[in-house]
């Protein structure tokens, strides 16, 4: 019941022990835990800025989807007046057009009115010669009286 | 007649048994150069497991996944982390270590105190072994090696922080400013030296009468038949009661070495 040299290699023991716990348990598991730490609060903050980023976004997106929807009446109205405007232009076009082929198929018809004409006269005048000549028979001369009947053709 | 026979054999019965339980197993000339073989032995193996524990638990622990080993480690480790933290006024990379060994070895060597008083002891003489003391801490030895490392340190930090005229001013003016120096000295050196005495003797104390009131339980049994049903009772009450004071006594050691630490890292304040 006495303190005896015991001491000594108890207390060598125990500066060992410290020394090895130090190292092998204390340092590495204080290290450990003091990075979790950071990892889990990194985690907590990383997943907060997550969030608000993704506020920011559906934000974004909605304004994204205004805009676009703005736009995409802004053109449709553009169009609509657009379609208006060469439908019009299309209208007014066709009827010009219209009227210029009404024209010269009047002109044409014309034409070929006068153009029958011109053969119907000749015709007359050759049956009528030929005619008068059947009839008076010798007494009259194509020649003689050509622009008689000439005239008398242009009269009809 | 005969029964006061009995009495007086079983009584001295009673000291032999006790005495025989609490020597130690030295070799040596008697004084101080005595080796107790017991100590050592169940010290060295307690230091052993928890340095097994400390290598392994160092190699595989993993940040992600703890395991429920390293849980409990942690949960330790943690806790005397607070206390340090609580108490310690500056960052020591000593401190921690130390007060987390101090813990656990002490726990460990206060818990051999829960294996039945006569089950070490008596498997010790089947091999040959006549003495056994198989509790670490109810040896002076190993309650003042730790007291007196601790003491050590102490003075090595207060010359390191205060600076040794630092340290020399504090027993000087301390604590009761510069009239009375020479009660100064004195109360300081008590003050300074019932540091290791008290952490010493305290736990020696609370160890060894925890382990000589087992003996006297487990006396109880072994004196007559009667005394079997007392003697489960009172030995089922003091081992639950036990576990809380080896605990407890543990917890103290750290604590109290942290506290003596944590003052001998203070800056003198001017008197």
């Amino acid at each position: 019941m006495s303190i005896t040299a015991t001491l000594i290699g108890q207390i060598i023991t125990f500066a060992i022990l410290v020394w090895f716990i130090g190292k092998y348990l204390w340092g590495p598991m204080t290290q450990m835990m003091d990075d979790r730490k950071k990892r889990i609060a990194d985690g907590l903050a990383a997943a907060e800025r997550g969030i608000h980023e993704q506020e920011l976004a559906e934000q974004k997106a909605a304004q994204h989807i205004k805009e676009a929807k703005e736009q995409a009446a802004e053109i449709l109205a553009q169009a609509q007046k657009c379609a208006a405007e060469i439908i019009e232009e299309a209208k007014i076009d066709a009827k010009a057009e219209g009227e210029r082929l009404i024209t010269t198929a009047n002109a044409e018809i014309e034409q070929e009115v006068n153009r029958a004409k011109e053969s119907l006269r000749a015709q007359v005048v050759d049956i009528t010669v030929a005619a008068a000549g059947k009839i008076i028979k010798k007494e009259i001369d194509a020649k003689a009286h050509g622009d008689l009947l000439k005239d008398v053709v242009g009269q009809l | 007649m005969s029964s006061s026979t009995a009495n007086e054999e079983s009584g001295l019965g009673a000291v032999e048994y006790i005495q025989h339980h609490l020597h130690n197993n030295s070799i040596g000339d008697g004084g101080f150069w005595v080796l107790n073989l017991d100590t050592l032995f169940y010290s060295w193996l307690l230091a052993g497991v928890l340095m097994y524990i400390a290598w392994k638990m160092g190699k595989t622990m993993t940040a992600d996944t703890p395991s429920g080993g390293q849980n409990v480690l942690e949960a330790i480790v943690e806790f005397v982390q607070q206390q340090i933290k609580d108490i310690f006024p500056r960052s020591n990379p000593l401190i921690g270590p130390l007060a987390l060994t101090i813990f656990m070895w002490v726990f460990l060597m206060n818990a051999m105190d829960l294996i039945p008083v006569d089950l070490l002891p008596s498997l010790g003489q089947l091999v040959g072994i006549h003495y056994m003391k198989v509790v670490p801490t109810t040896d002076l030895s190993t309650t003042f090696a730790l007291a007196l490392s601790v003491f050590a340190l102490i003075i090595f930090y207060n010359i390191k922080i205060k600076g040794p005229i630092g340290y020399l001013k504090m027993f000087l003016f301390h604590p009761f400013g510069k009239y009375l120096i020479p009660v100064n000295i004195i109360m300081t050196a008590i003050e300074e030296i019932a540091k290791p005495v008290s952490l010493g003797l305290r736990l020696f104390g609370n160890m060894f009468a925890g382990e000589l009131i087992f003996l006297l339980i487990a006396l109880l049994g072994g004196a007559s038949l009667f005394g079997l049903l007392p003697q489960i009772a009172l030995g089922t009450a003091w081992a639950i009661f036990h576990i809380l004071v080896i605990t407890l006594q543990a917890f103290i050691f750290m604590l109290l070495t942290i506290v003596y630490l944590g003052m001998a890292h203070q800056d003198m304040e001017e008197h």
